[in-house]
């Protein structure tokens, strides 16, 4: 068995089935403690395909997407389309307390290892079904892609110029991200109603509806209640300008906006402090309570002499300066930013993992929370294709070396 | 037993603005007795509760608040605080997203908690964390988003990095819940309350993690390539027939190139040598987003989404707020929204966000918000235990607020 600190998920095992779509889900599961076994086509996941690469050498055993996504999990391969396939995965199922998979409705049904087959093995088992649309509905079956569920739902409307397309947020796939966490909050609510029913039960996750969940400016509630619809490009518009968000500064941008509930002083003191506040920044009434109607050109006068502050100084200088003058700016972080940080530093957010087989180690970020006991935290890196297949079949479920020779050659494992 | 999932958990709920009110809202779409701390005279943010406040409040407010049961209960007197105590000692959960140490100063960190509470889950939501040198500093998720570094991925390489609005508001909420739900799993098996340290900043950049390790191990920085994917072309959104109007069209094999042609009547195409290969397509990608233009140009995002997904190819109509609510099938299907009574009366409004998921054996629903103190009777009189003259005293020491 693996050598694990005490989690808070400890007791528990999940088989993950997941592909791209679903991957952190398991991965939060397993830095919480759980005991998570990555199961694998023979060969490998598909997602051992994604970049980027380690020391960008393309192979599935380098694959820092996948690296990212499946730490503190152990690994198998299995295929579970074969009839020896479907009897080893039941085996595990027994004494399992979670399965992940992303198939399309129905696929696992037709395999005979569908949640109405699997509770049959083990009432307590519960399932975790990460797809594009959810198990019902008319778009069941229909195909997803990042961009699309970004498209569907309804925040890539709002994102982008005028002039060109609306673009989604980020360019790895966010949205099955946001539905792997949507799936671990699944799981462990269906844990504790476990606890009270007896029983197991299926999580439905739907990738729309995941990225339905990203809401900014209130775009639902102003259609539901006024039919108004937000436009691209305007998004932070106030009634009378369209107030600056992203501002250049010495080496890249910074997130800063004067608004209602955005105070004004602090930055205004912060600029005064150096020189940099000029008349119209002097006389301005930080307390007036019109600020949103305030004219297109008197709020260009406001933003002028911001400007050019901002470009007297780098994003670290802003960062720290924000902190300092309780101003609510921060800067547009680039990855290595976020390795200087201090403050991520004085957490020891960053974490090293070790990858023995590329000499080494990895430095990864590090939990999404602090727990003042059974903390979240990588218990190991991701698993080698079919690491652990000596292990778990011959290990635990008694499948003699002899037939592990068998099932290798028969493509099961 | 059937029992409502969250049933009987009781929730002490000292958030504002967005991550924390969609923390406990998490709870209360689930079942949980979500008690929302708040003042009359300081409605504030996404934290203001329903009929009461403006129109503007209620836009950015009620949402948040949906399932919530409201207490108005100034907890920075001196008696307030003493009821806050004895809330607390009958609460599994107190969730507060105040900047860090703001709590612990007016007597409502962790350690003072569990004296009142010792089995006491807390979970403390802000920007950077509960420790570290920025740990008191406040923002909001836009701001945050730019920290976590998602605007500078987001956009076209050649422009500026682009607006994302609050999204790190959307993911923190998240990890909040995960460690809710699994902390009331080990309060169960093991008796112990736990402290829940949840940085927003900690819990954004768990998004970021492919591009922070392609900066640890290569070095590479990650910056924005737009609509595109490195393994798909067309991938891109395509405009559409109307105003504004677009469709967002994903084609990643060969296969799918060649139903794409099928579709708009080009079989030709899929053999044409500047787009016969994955290769090919990439190299000449700006001519075919042209192309899929010419085509989609003339017709309804619905169309060109419903002929794509018919040949098994991802599209989809980039909805606006009025797609969603009112047109989409599936969302309706599946019951994303849910009409509710506006608190105070006057009609009805959406609940949304909806569900993160559904449970095949255990619904659950959403409720609508309440009015700001409408459960102040529930509160203080059945769960604490104060008498009518006791509240009558309270409220004209504007302790009950």
């Amino acid at each position: 068995m693996v050598e694990k600190s005490e989690g808070m998920l400890s007791p528990y095992r999940v088989l993950d089935l997941a592909d791209e779509k679903g991957l952190l889900c398991g991965k939060i599961l397993g830095d919480l403690g759980a005991d998570v076994i990555k199961i694998e086509r023979p060969g490998g996941d598909p997602a051992r395909s994604i970049a980027p690469f380690y020391h960008d050498e393309p192979h599935p055993e380098k694959s820092l997407f996948w690296f990212a996504l499946n730490t503190s999990k152990r690994g198998v391969t299995l295929n579970i389309e074969t009839a020896d396939g479907k009897e080893i995965f039941k085996k595990l199922v027994k004494n399992a307390d979670f399965v992940i998979e992303s198939f399309p409705p129905g696929y696992l049904d037709k395999l005979g290892l569908g949640y109405r087959d699997l509770e049959k093995i083990n009432p307590g088992v519960i399932m975790v079904s990460i797809t594009p649309f959810g198990q019902t509905g008319p778009y069941k079956d229909y195909k997803i892609a990042d961009i699309a569920a970004w498209a569907l739902g309804g925040e890539m409307a709002l994102f982008g110029d005028a002039d060109r397309p609306p673009f989604r947020v980020g360019h790895h796939a966010q949205v099955y991200l946001q539905a792997g966490a949507d799936g671990a909050m699944g799981a462990v609510a269906a844990l504790y109603q476990r606890w009270i029913s007896g029983e197991g039960q299926q999580v439905d996750v739907s990738i729309q509806e995941a990225s339905a969940q990203n809401c900014s400016e209130n775009k639902l509630s102003a259609w539901d209640l006024t039919q108004a619809l937000k436009k691209r490009g305007e998004a932070r518009a106030g009634a009378g300008h369209i107030a600056k968000q992203l501002w250049t500064c010495k080496d890249g941008w910074v997130c800063w906006s004067y608004g209602a509930s955005t105070p004004g002083r602090p930055l205004f003191e912060w600029m005064d402090s150096e020189g940099m506040a000029d008349d119209f920044l002097e006389a301005f009434d930080w307390e007036r309570l019109d600020l949103a109607r305030v004219p297109q050109e008197e709020w260009g006068k406001l933003e002028d002499s911001t400007a050019r502050f901002f470009m007297t100084h780098t994003k670290a200088e802003l960062l720290d300066g924000a902190v300092k003058h309780k101003v609510m700016l921060y800067p547009v972080s680039t990855t290595a930013d976020m390795l200087e940080n201090r403050q991520l530093k004085a957490r020891n957010f960053w974490v090293e993992v070790e990858h023995p087989e590329l000499g080494g180690r990895i430095t990864y970020p590090g939990p999404f929370g602090l727990f003042s006991e059974a903390s979240p935290k990588i218990s190991r890196r991701a698993p080698l294709i079919g690491e652990h297949n000596q292990g778990i079949y011959e290990g635990e479920l008694g499948v003699s070396k002899e037939k592990l020779v068998v099932l290798k050659q028969a493509g099961v494992i | 037993m059937v029992k409502k999932l969250l049933e009987g958990i009781r929730v002490t709920d000292i958030t504002t603005y967005r991550t924390g009110p969609l923390t406990t809202k998490g709870l209360s779409d689930l079942g949980a007795e979500v008690i929302k701390l708040e003042t009359r005279s300081r409605l504030r943010g996404g934290g203001g509760g329903g009929g009461g406040a403006s129109t503007a409040a209620l836009v950015s407010g009620l949402q948040d608040a949906n399932g919530k049961l409201s207490i108005t209960l100034n907890f920075a007197s001196p008696k307030g605080l003493q009821l806050a105590y004895r809330l607390i000692a009958k609460s599994d959960i107190v969730v507060e997203n105040h900047a860090a140490g703001t709590l612990k100063r007016r007597g409502l960190g962790y350690e003072d908690l569990k004296k009142v509470k010792p089995d006491i889950i807390m979970l403390s939501s802000c920007m950077q964390g509960q420790t570290g040198p920025y740990a008191s500093h406040a923002a909001f998720g836009h701001q945050l988003a730019a920290l976590s570094g998602v605007n500078q991925i987001t956009g076209w390489p050649d422009r500026p990095p682009g607006w994302v609005g609050p999204y790190t508001d959307f993911i923190a909420p998240r990890y909040n819940l995960v460690a809710l739900l699994t902390a009331l799993d080990y309060r169960r098996r093991t008796g112990k309350g736990v402290f829940l340290d949840m940085a927003q900043y900690e819990a954004g950049i768990q998004f970021m993690a492919p591009l922070l390790l392609d900066y640890t191990v290569n070095k590479r920085v990650a910056n924005r390539m737009g609509n595109r994917y490195p393994s798909a072309a067309p991938h891109n959104a395509y405009r559409c027939l109307g105003e504004d109007r677009w469709c967002a069209i994903a084609v990643f094999t060969n296969e799918e190139w060649a139903n794409f042609c099928e579709v708009i009547g080009k079989p030709a195409m899929a053999r044409n040598a500047k787009f016969n290969t994955l290769l090919a397509r990439k190299e000449n990608e700006e001519e075919l987003d042209r192309l899929v233009n010419e085509w989609t140009g003339s017709r309804t995002a619905e169309d060109v989404m419903s002929k794509m997904q018919a040949a098994g190819i991802a599209a989809a109509v980039v909805e606006t707020a009025e797609d969603q609510m009112d047109k989409d099938p599936q969302l309706k299907h599946r019951g994303f929204f849910k009409e509710v009574e506006r608190p105070g009366g006057g009609g009805t409004y959406r609940a949304w966000p909806g569900a993160h998921f559904l449970l095949s054996k255990t619904p659950f629903d959403m409720k609508r918000a309440p009015i700001v103190g409408e459960h102040n009777d529930y509160v203080f009189k059945g769960i604490l235990g104060l008498s009518d003259e006791e509240m009558a005293e309270l409220a004209k020491e504007k302790v009950i607020d």
